[in-house]
This record gives structure tokens, C-alpha cells and sequence, in this order.
């Protein structure tokens, strides 16, 4: 599956599910941009490594809101302590979904070391998150999707031809934090 | 030794600031001096306590507990600074997100370690580089410095920081 495939399909479901959405930096925010802006989505512009956390910080802050990460291999091997963080807090609002391509998409495919074989669903696991899982197509993503804790999902190397984000920092945090001040729609 | 009542604990005077400014959410990496302070911010049921695996993770944890209404503090030691720079500047500053930090310095006047030396030497320039707002309060002095290093934060949207050295943590 192609990433932006994986984004689209990740938006849907948070959209469905009223779920706010943090999404890693580069060309997977501009993907996700492109194919389904929405209030309920935050692109994280610059601190790389930091979506996990970011997601983590206000799932724990707002328990009443279901809250999904878009992250990559890259990012997550930048910030593993995460991993061991949210096994620690495990809140059950809280997804966060790797999107695991191999390599440094947004800086010309530069390989990582998942590329070499380093499994991130067993670093989960070791860091403690139990349902940690690494899925291969949409079918496996989707069901993934209804679910909390981290998932692994395997996609093509390659970023969709999609323009930069055209909104201000400042524009994207106030729409974002007030659709995230926004009771859950089911409650 | 505090044989004068009216002597406030260093420890206690800081998390009083952080009760007056309505501080809700703290994420921590630990340092000597703040022990006291981690014991009083976890053992408090109105403060959610995420003790972090590096300084950095605890700037993006409240900057989302921030978008999430939360008001956030990071409680660490002056060489976790260097930790978290890019954060503070692409995150925080980027987007005008506000963070209380509580910065135990050490490599300041009496430190043993040598260690900590370059970072403690370093830090005020690197917090005045960065344009981070800064407060040196005395124990008698930070409960309310807390809170105002707090509410300007709030106020502009961005970090501001307390640095607290080896002398205020021994009550002077």
C-alpha cells in the first residue's frame, strides 16, 4: 500500500470515529493535508521525533477524546523512549500507528535501520506495549484502526506529489485546539 | 536545617507556585534537587505526573496536554535543556504553545560534580540565545515567581523558564 493510501485511510476512520488526529512531520502531514483536512487534524511542522509524544500529552489530558498518531519509522526511532512511555500510561484513547516505509521519506529515502531489519513491533513489545502488532495491507490497518496502543504498518516507499501546507502555525494550532476542546460527539 | 519556621523549603515553595498557577500536568526527568518537588507533583491527585525517558518527550507530551486544555510544567535539570532545544524552538516557539519549566541548574557556584560543568556554565546563554524568559527566584521568593513565570508564559505563548541553582536548593 502507498503511504498517502494508509494517511487516507487513517483519516477516514478518525474522522468516523471523531478521533483527533497528530500527524508526524513532512510529507506525511502534507499528504494527510491534501487528502482529508479536517479541525481534528494537527501537523507537527518541525520537532521531529515529537508526534507520539504530542498525541500521548493530550490523550492523558483529554480522556474523553479518542486520539490517533501518524508517525514513521524514522521519527519513532528518534524518540523510542516513547514506546516505554505509553506502556507505562496505556491509555485506552490512544492509538499510535507507524507508518513504516524503510526509510527518511521527506529527505530523499535515505534508509533507516528498519530497513535493516530492525523490528519496531518487538521494541514495542519490549518497552511493554502487549497488543503491539505490525499489519501489511488495508484490511489489517482498518482493523487495526478500532483499536488502542501501537501498530505497525507497512507501507511503499515514496511521497504523493502534494503542495505544502498553506494555513500559519498559528492558524493550525487554534483550529485544532478548539475542535480538541470540543466534547466527544457520542457522549 | 530550617530552625526558622518562617524559612519556606525550597521544594515547597516552587510547588506552591506551580497550586497558585494552576498547574495541572507536569512530565519529568529527575535530578537530586528535585526530588522533593517529583514526590509533592506525583503524590497530588489534581497534577497528572508523566515521568519522561528524555526532555525532549516531555516538551512534545505537554505541549499536547496544553492543546488539550491542560496547563503544563517540565520539571528537569539544566542539562536536559540541551535535550530539548530544537523542540522548544520548532514546536513551542513555532507555534506559540506556552510551557512552565522548572530547571534544577547545576555546574552553578559549589558544584561537585565536573560533569556538570559545561552545561551549567552554558545554560544562561543558551535560554537568552533562544529568547526564553527567565526567573532566578530565592526560596522566599519563587512561590510567586512560579506563578508569574506561569502566567507569562500563558500570556505570550511560549516557554519561560525558573532556574533554580545549588544555593536555592539549600534554602538560600
Amino acid at each position: 500500500m502507498r503511504r498517502i493510501e494508509a494517511i487516507a485511510l487513517a483519516a477516514g476512520t478518525a474522522e468516523a470515529q471523531d478521533a483527533l488526529l497528530v500527524c508526524n512531520i513532512g510529507f506525511p502531514s502534507r499528504e494527510l493535508f491534501a487528502v482529508n483536512d479536517r479541525v481534528g487534524n494537527f501537523y507537527m511542522l518541525g520537532s521531529m521525533g515529537l508526534a507520539s509524544s504530542i498525541g500521548l500529552g493530550l490523550a492523558l489530558a483529554r480522556p474523553g477524546r479518542r486520539v490517533i498518531v501518524l508517525d514513521g519509522d524514522g521519527s519513532v526511532l528518534m524518540n523510542l523512549g516513547t514506546l516505554a512511555t505509553i506502556a507505562h500510561r496505556a491509555p485506552k484513547n490512544y492509538l499510535l500507528a507507524i507508518l513504516d516505509n524503510c526509510c527518511y521519506g521527506s529527505t530523499g529515502s535515505q534508509s533507516t535501520c528498519t530497513h535493516l531489519g530492525t523490528d519496531l513491533e518487538k521494541i514495542a513489545k519490549g518497552a511493554g506495549v502487549a497488543g503491539a502488532r505490525t499489519v501489511t495491507d488495508a484490511e489489517g490497518f482498518s482493523r487495526a484502526l478500532q483499536d488502542d496502543g501501537v501498530v505497525v504498518m507497512k507501507v511503499e516507499v515514496g511521497n504523493a506529489d502534494v503542495p505544502v501546507i498553506d494555513l500559519s502555525p498559528q492558524q493550525l494550532l487554534s483550529r485544532f485546539v478548539k475542535a480538541a476542546s470540543m466534547p466527544p460527539v457520542n457522549e | 536545617m530550617y530552625h526558622n519556621q518562617s524559612v519556606m523549603n525550597p521544594s515547597t515553595a516552587v510547588y506552591r507556585g506551580m497550586k497558585r498557577a494552576g498547574i495541572d500536568f507536569a512530565a519529568s526527568v529527575p535530578c537530586v534537587n528535585l526530588q522533593q518537588l517529583l514526590a509533592l507533583a506525583g503524590g497530588d491527585p489534581a497534577i497528572i505526573h508523566v515521568p519522561v525517558t528524555r526532555e525532549e518527550e516531555g516538551v512534545g507530551l505537554c505541549a499536547g496536554a496544553w492543546m488539550g486544555g491542560r496547563r503544563p510544567a517540565l520539571l528537569m535539570q539544566n542539562s536536559g535543556l540541551g535535550n530539548c532545544i530544537n523542540a522548544l524552538a520548532s514546536l513551542d516557539q513555532l507555534f506559540g504553545i506556552p510551557l512552565l519549566m522548572i530547571i534544577s541548574h547545576r555546574g552553578s557556584a559549589g558544584e561537585p560534580m565536573v560533569g556538570q560543568m559545561p552545561m551549567g556554565r552554558l545554560t544562561a546563554g543558551l535560554l537568552d540565545t533562544m529568547e526564553i524568559a527567565s526567573f532566578s527566584p530565592t526560596p522566599s521568593e519563587a512561590e510567586e515567581t512560579v506563578e508569574r513565570a506561569w502566567c507569562l508564559a500563558a500570556k505570550e505563548g511560549k516557554p519561560v523558564a525558573v532556574l533554580l541553582d545549588l544555593e536555592f536548593w539549600r534554602g538560600k
